[in-house]
């Protein structure tokens, strides 16, 4: 996974927790900053898609590892 | 962008049916909404300083029952008392364990992401309450109150 310059352990929490507290997070970010979000919500990888289309935030990458989804937003 | 607009009725006072206003509330000012949320009748309880819902099996077929709860009380056994507390308890406990917000949390959030609560002022002099028993920096007003901003809105929901 490439470089962030923060991190968000959303694991454990459910719709739309994950999807709250990256904003928040992101809103303490400056643009062009990547945000690593962890999540255990199977139902974050759709919304996170969602989020970055309709925010203009960059969906830089995501993915499952071991039960694990993983994101990388970079802010706009 | 454009900034799209949500407008929301909310008008039921039970644990489970105060969730859907503040999670599309609270996720549509994540995604860049202004939004806001009409309080009518029952759904002011969501307003109160403190939240005080309750979630109940009666009249409400559609409900899961933990350990097969429904077969050993059916219809009139959801009617004994204590069966509401009981109901309550059990599913939040429920949605802590599944890392689901509380209420409050999700309203705070409603807050901190600037979605506009106003309670319907019909029905607060309707049932005597009290302005001092809502949350501070609500507004109060009526239907052409709301109509201004849903006239307005991209989406507009009556919950």
């Amino acid at each position: 996974m490439a470089n962030f310059d923060q991190e968000l352990d959303a694991t454990g929490l459910n719709c739309p927790l994950p999807i709250l507290r990256a904003k928040k997070a992101l809103a303490s970010m400056s643009s062009g900053q990547v945000l690593h979000i962890i999540a255990t919500d199977p139902g974050s990888v759709k919304d996170f898609d969602a989020f970055a289309k309709q925010t203009g935030n960059e969906l830089m990458e995501s993915k499952e590892e071991g039960g694990k989804f993983e994101f990388l937003i970079k802010k706009a | 962008m454009s900034e799209k607009k949500l407008a929301i009725i909310a008008t039921k006072g039970t644990l489970d049916w105060g969730y859907p206003p503040f999670i599309l509330a609270s996720t549509a000012a994540a995604l860049g909404y202004e939004t806001q949320i009409f309080f009518t009748f029952y759904g002011l309880q969501l307003l109160k300083k403190k939240i005080n819902v309750k979630v109940s099996p009666l009249g409400n077929p559609g409900m899961p029952m933990p350990m097969g709860m429904d077969k050993w009380f059916p219809v009139l056994g959801t009617a004994i008392p204590g069966m509401e507390a009981m109901m309550t308890a059990m599913m939040k406990a429920k949605m802590k364990s599944k890392g689901v917000a509380s209420l409050e949390e999700l309203r705070e959030m409603c807050i901190d992401g600037d979605v506009k609560m106003i309670a319907c002022q019909m029905t607060v002099d309707l049932f005597d309450m009290n302005q001092s028993d809502f949350l501070e920096g609500i507004e109060f007003g009526g239907a052409a109150t709301f109509f201004e901003f849903a006239g307005e809105s991209d989406i507009c929901l009556y919950i």
